[in-house]
């Protein structure tokens, strides 16, 4: 009840005095200043989060309530991550698996766009193709990571793992922003003399902006997930190999260690995207 | 100003008296699973050079697919369409379409979505942009070239339509209901500017409306079509002798006592009955 009332009071308060008032009342200046509240308490209360589940994981593990030789626990991470680091070539393991996930993000984006493209081309194929798509689509990539193994050797099979995973979803997401685009908009650039090669370029690719966004946002963990089980099956470097590796011989800490740094990874990639769409918002609002 | 066309054309200068568009015998059938549909019958109509020409029938009579035969993104099952003595065989630069919104391209500025016929036939891009500007100015969009679509009311959004019409100089041009999205009073402020800019660009007009008043006021001549499969029913020259000389602007014509003299004729060829 107190909450519609202050949303009653908050929504009187910017029709009383609009952000271009001169001289803000100090109902605005204080419905701002609660909302700038609002905001810190979510940012503090999203780091209370995850200092809990740090702290719980210390101590239970401290505690041997559960088997810190199972889970490890964050304070024996830290020596572990500095030894790996000087030791154990951890930036180099990094790198390896942050540029095969970018190659394979980019070689599923690219494919995905122009077989989806190929597909908005030729409505036929598409009829034809739908349901392998769906099936592909479908399939547990997982199950193909010894034969990519074998075709393709060990390095490229990691390559060929996150593109299987992520193109087939990729076309699916990009063929369907494709027909969502406005039919009027085409028709509009046909009335004007587009051939079929104008109408992809000047209206149907860029209407699909957003879609592409999407598609970048979902791709680029897929394609670190297929990296990752590449690594568990055929590498010798990257995180995925540090993870198996260090489940092998035992050696929790490693893992875990892995396991953090790839968490922090994935984080940072998604980051960079949620710019990039930030940047492009603007006109596309 | 038509002359700034690259298209040196015989026919434009040698015979004064071809009629700019030409449907002869036109008739239209498409087909669905549901069945086939007879959309227009024996079309026979003609709009001299300069001359606006309204068509009105009720819904689902084929005007607006008589105007997608104009413009050659439809081909008539039989009889023929021609535009400056040529048969239309798929789009052309000498027919501009004006549809019912504006659907300008969010992503692009107010001058970009201006040139986006220019750039698909490839013109020169300078000179379209000068064009371009030049229009929009015209057209009171002069201080907004540089604004994303997304900022501007429908109406300023329907002018910046017409400027992208008529950047790459069409002869004919045809408006499909171009104000049907707006609302009542930016409707006839707007009508007014578009015939003014029209008129003085010396175009051939093709009007599809289901606004017996706009029909009336904006044209020349008001075609009406029958129920489908649409024909031409009647065809009626608007004349307002009572303005003195000229042709009075669209907000003046309703002013004047034949407009509803010409509203109630229309009204009974339409012969509108409501259902249900």
């Amino acid at each position: 009840m107190t909450s519609i009332l202050a949303a009653v009071a908050s929504t009187q308060a910017i029709a009383a005095a609009p952000p271009s008032a001169r001289t803000p009342s100090p109902e605005y200046l204080a419905w701002r200043a609660q909302a700038t509240r609002r905001r810190r308490q979510i940012v503090a209360t999203r780091v209370l989060l995850l200092a809990v589940f740090l702290a719980l994981w210390e101590l239970l593990a401290r505690q041997h309530v559960v088997n810190p030789m199972m889970t490890s626990y964050p304070s024996a991470l830290w020596p572990t991550f500095i030894d790996l680091l000087r030791r154990g070539d951890l930036l180099g393991h990094t790198w390896a698996t942050l540029q095969a996930t970018l190659v394979g993000f980019g070689l599923s984006m690219v494919l995905g766009i122009a077989a989806a493209a190929a597909l908005w081309w030729s409505g036929f194929a598409y009829k034809v193709l739908d349901p392998f798509l769906v099936v592909a689509n479908a399939m547990p990539k997982i199950a193909f990571v010894p034969i990519f193994y074998i075709w393709l050797g060990s390095e490229y099979s990691v390559y060929g793992m996150a593109v299987a995973i992520a193109v087939f979803v990729t076309i699916m997401v990009v063929y369907d922003g494709f027909q969502a685009i406005d039919p009027n908009k085409i028709k509009l650039a046909q009335t004007l003399g587009a051939d079929r090669g104008q109408v992809l370029r000047l209206v149907v690719l860029p209407g699909s902006v957003p879609t592409l966004i999407a598609a970048l946002k979902m791709n680029i963990g897929l394609a670190l997930v297929g990296v990752i089980v590449g690594e568990f099956q055929s590498a010798s470097e990257g995180l995925g190999f540090l993870i198996v590796n260090g489940s092998q011989i035992f050696k929790m800490n490693v893992v875990m260690t892995s396991i953090v740094v790839l968490a922090i990874l994935s984080g940072l990639m998604y980051l960079a995207i949620a710019r990039l769409e930030a940047a492009l918002a603007q006109r596309y609002a | 100003m038509a002359a700034v066309l690259e298209l040196p054309l015989p026919s434009r200068a040698a015979d004064a008296a071809l009629p700019r568009i030409d449907l002869r015998g036109v008739s239209l059938r498409y087909f669905t699973h549901e069945g086939e549909t007879q959309a227009l019958a024996d079309i026979d109509l003609r709009v001299a050079a300069g001359e606006f020409v309204s068509l009105i029938g009720q819904s689902g009579c084929g005007k607006s697919t008589l105007l997608s035969l104009v413009a050659g993104i439809l081909a008539p099952s039989s009889g023929e369409v021609r535009v400056d003595g040529a048969t239309v065989h798929g789009p052309s630069p000498r027919v501009g379409y004006m549809l019912q919104q504006d659907y300008l391209l969010e992503w692009r500025t107010i001058l970009d979505n201006a040139v986006l016929g220019a750039q698909i036939q490839k013109r020169d891009m300078k000179l379209a942009r000068e064009r371009a500007g030049d229009l929009l100015h015209k057209c009171g969009m002069g201080d907004f070239l540089r604004h994303y679509p997304r900022q501007l009311s429908g109406g300023m959004r329907q002018r910046v339509a017409l400027a992208r019409t008529l950047v790459t100089d069409p002869d004919v041009v045809l408006l499909d209901e171009p104000f049907s999205a707006l609302d009542s009073q930016t409707r006839l402020a707007i009508a007014d500017e578009v015939v003014d800019v029209l008129r003085s660009e010396g175009k051939s007009v093709l009007l599809v409306t289901h606004d017996i008043g706009e029909a009336i006021a904006m044209t020349d001549r008001v075609v009406v079509l029958s129920r489908r499969p649409g024909r031409v029913k009647s065809e009626h020259l608007m004349r307002f002798p009572s303005h003195g000389g000229g042709r009075p602007t669209p907000l003046q014509a309703r002013a004047l006592p034949e407009f509803n003299d010409y509203f109630r004729t229309l009204w009974d060829e339409l012969d509108v009955h409501v259902e249900g």
